[in-house]
């Protein structure tokens, strides 16, 4: 016993003496990335391959959701704030507003390119012919009367086949993220919104009432149809690979690296593909961003180049290995204008380009 | 009762073996009932292992590829750290291909190889720079995809094109294509690409998180168990001291990450994702439990230790330090373990710290950016590549192998230092 403590008291000493000294170097020789889960499989790519062609060390990437990276990007201009946030939607007004007040200085926001969602099911099972509407009507909690009256209903659809008789006759259950998911967001947006809109007079209702409207469309049914099935995309494909009759809501990536097991449903006629999402064709699709402190740029050693490498054609071109991934590439021209955004981080994000 | 209604002649034996059977049964269905809890959570236990082990044993074992590879000088350059490392493994499936001439079918070629490729002839040339100028069979790993096929032909041929199914066939009858030990799982950090994602970063980031905390917690918790047993008298203090430390140990542990948050990161200003402040919030969350563990092992020393050596003239302090802590160590430890063992399964509070991150360096020291095992774990389990699933499944299992070590070392110092009254 004896032997013991003065052996425990060197390894405390030892290993607070060690951290105080490694800390003492101030400044910070690596990229600190946060943001968006959506975001974060092609980031850390990128990362990656960052880290083990340049002499730079390989950036460290927290995933905390769009969000909760906006929150720590805003916090202030100070080196332990992160250099770059990814966004699977476009920065808020206020949360711009914050980064002012904050003092963090210019923000240059890039686009990395796009990715679609999908609806997806066994490969062994039919494949659906969805549209908007007939996912708006499966999944909305109340949806328009089927006798074709001006008002609302509770969902009473229990059957694809009772929407459209041309879909098969089995149970409405759909997998999909939770609240707090982006994916969720755009689904919302993309798809019930759509979807609510293809009733004339909802549409109207639009522009009379723009809260009520949004609250029609973003409800989810509750009874057991749309199942939230947590942040992990993967347990829904697994799901649906043995499941015959599910669908499941989730980022053209998981598709795409699952495409011997589950396909993905037709949406107004279009299917899910590389080439149909990249074309804008496919209708559920959303773009991608990130977001560069200006001020680091300088401070942090190779953060300049990390962003060279992000929108290199090797990365985010047609070709590139993001590609590989399930990331939708960008329009040329459009590329090129990011492009030179990045390389000259000009113009700096402006309250009045998010009206 | 029932004895009343009879004659008197009715002895107690005849009562007693009259309700004997009725015992008998009663016990009986109780050791069933046991067993029965046993057998079930057993069962479970089995289907839990059987199901992780099934899944993750795979990954322990990685498709490999073997290539002649010419290690040509001026692909190499001056510097052999930056060279053209995947040019020298395209070089090499180009002339085990000799064939293959079309942009499109080169690229497909290409495929077959997993990027980890370059860097593991990098890493070979680094280690040796003899080996520039000379020709070698190496065996390199092979995509995620190739890997996939190898272990699961049905569904795994569906991704990859009829050329490569080919190619492959003719890598496998000339004995080139095979699984091999995954020796990249134990020596590199995380990584995008399966076949290149490894283990090591996580496992150094958790055993420096859990330094951190047994530097801490072991020393702090003990000596407040000792003061609180041994030399605080009972008083209202003593009593406030006491409930506030059992509700510590029962507070959910993302609060202390949150603590952690607000006071070592923001008001110490202490480094995001680094096991320093890891250690820092989970020491805070295992101290309780010592203290706890620690009072109750203290309790169980025989005052007669201690008034024997107050007897014989020890002062308080001679008391406690030559007589009872030694006698309570045994149990001390075993707290301290099952602390530890809960702090390495822990998530939540690290969470808020920041070291659930995308970390590809193996960390060096306590103030690195690091993640833990079960953060790993999460990671993976998040990844949309499939490779990734069995990947996760073999850090469940080296992050049980890892508690399994822990619990025996507490099972060995238990047996060493206990003594039994």
């Amino acid at each position: 016993m004896k032997k013991l403590f003065p052996l425990l008291l060197a390894i405390i000493a030892s290993s607070l003496l060690a951290a105080g000294w490694s800390w003492a170097g101030g400044g910070r020789d690596y990229i600190y990335i946060v943001g968006s889960s959506t975001v974060y499989p092609f980031a850390t790519v990128v990362a990656e391959e960052f880290g083990r062609t340049t002499r730079f060390k390989t950036p460290k990437i927290e995933s905390t959701g769009s969000g909760g990276g906006f929150k720590l990007f805003s916090a202030g201009p100070g080196i332990d704030t992160p250099d770059i946030t990814d966004a699977s939607r476009r920065i808020k007004k206020s949360e711009l507003e914050r980064c002012r007040k904050n003092g963090v200085g210019g923000v240059v926001e890039i686009k990395i390119g796009y990715d679609g969602i999908v609806v997806a099911n066994a490969q062994k099972a039919p494949r659906l012919k969805l549209s908007r509407k007939i996912l708006f009507l499966a999944l909305a909690r109340n949806v328009p009367s089927p006798d074709g009256g001006e008002h609302l209903v509770p969902n009473p659809y229990r059957r694809w086949h009772d929407i459209d008789p041309g879909l098969p006759d089995f149970h409405i259950r759909v997998l999909g993220p939770p609240p707090t998911s982006g994916t969720r967001d755009a689904f919302a947006e993309l798809v019930m919104m759509a979807g609510a809109e293809s009733f004339p007079w909802l549409k109207s209702l639009q522009h009379q009432d723009k809260h009520k409207f949004k609250e029609i469309a973003e409800s989810l049914r509750e009874d057991g149809a749309y199942i939230e099935a947590g942040e992990n995309d993967n347990l829904i494909v697994q799901k649906l690979a043995t499941d015959m009759t599910a669908l499941g809501i989730f980022g053209f990536s998981y598709l795409d690296q699952n495409s011997d097991r589950i396909q993905g449903a037709l949406i107004d006629g279009v299917e899910p593909s590389f080439e149909n999402i990249a074309s804008g064709r496919y209708p559920v699709s959303r773009p991608l961003f990130f977001y560069v402190k200006k001020v680091h740029v300088e401070t942090i050693p190779g953060l300049g180049e990390y962003i060279t490498e992000f929108l290199s054609d090797k990365a985010c071109g047609e070709e590139g290995y993001l590609a590989d991934r399930g990331l939708i590439p960008m329009p040329a021209a459009e590329l090129a204008r990011y492009r030179k955004t990045a390389a000259e981080l000009e113009p700096e994000l402006k309250l009045q380009d998010l009206e | 009762m029932n004895q009343n209604s009879r004659p008197q002649t009715v002895s107690t034996a005849a009562i007693v073996a009259a309700g004997l059977r009725k015992r008998y049964r009663a016990e009986k269905r109780f050791r069933r009932l046991g067993i029965g809890a046993v057998i079930l959570s057993l069962g479970f236990l089995l289907l839990l292992f059987g199901n992780i082990l099934s899944q993750g044993l795979p990954a322990f074992r990685q498709t490999e590829i073997a290539l002649e590879i010419e290690f040509t000088p001026r692909l190499i350059t001056a510097d052999p750290a930056r060279g053209n490392y995947r040019a020298l493994a395209r070089q090499a499936l180009q002339r085990a291909f000799p064939k293959v001439r079309k942009r499109r079918a080169k690229k497909e070629l290409y495929r077959l190889l997993s990027n980890g490729a370059a860097f593991e002839l990098r890493r070979m040339v680094l280690a040796d720079p003899a080996l520039v100028g000379t020709d070698r069979r190496c065996w390199l790993p092979a995509d995620d995809l190739v890997d996939n096929f190898l272990k699961n032909p049905e569904s795994g041929k569906k991704r990859l094109s009829p050329r490569q199914l080919a190619w492959l066939s003719q890598l496998h009858n000339q004995g080139r294509l095979a699984l091999r030990f995954n020796r990249f799982f134990f020596t590199r950090g995380d990584s995008r690409d399966p076949e290149m994602a490894g283990i090591l970063g996580a496992l150094c980031g958790s055993i420096f998180t859990l330094l951190v905390t047994l530097a801490l917690s072991f020393p702090l918790g003990i000596a407040s168990a000792l003061y609180l047993e041994e030399f605080a008298g009972r008083n209202a203090f003593a009593d406030f001291l006491e409930v506030n430390i059992n509700n510590l140990a029962a507070v959910p542990s993302i609060i202390f990450g949150l603590l952690g948050l607000a006071v070592f990161i923001n008001l110490f200003g202490l480094p995001r994702s680094a096991p320093l402040v890891g250690g820092l919030a989970l020491s805070l969350m295992t101290m309780p439990t010592i203290i706890i563990a620690g009072r109750a092992a203290l309790k169980a020393v025989p005052p007669s230790i201690r008034e024997a050596a107050l007897g014989i003239g020890a002062s308080k302090v001679q008391t406690v330090f030559h007589h009872v802590l030694p006698l309570a160590l045994p149990g001390m430890l075993t707290g301290t373990i099952i602390g530890m063992a809960r702090a390495l399964g822990e998530t939540a509070p690290l969470l808020m710290i920041g070291m659930v991150a995308f970390i590809v360096d193996i960390p060096r020291s306590l103030s690195a950016p690091a993640t833990v095992l079960p953060v790993q774990i999460y990671l993976w389990a998040d990844s949309p590549e499939r490779a990734f699933v069995a990947k996760t499944s073999a850090a469940i299992i080296v992050l049980l192998a890892f508690l399994i070590l822990m619990n025996a070392g507490a099972v060995v110092l238990r047996k060493k230092f206990e003594r039994k009254w």
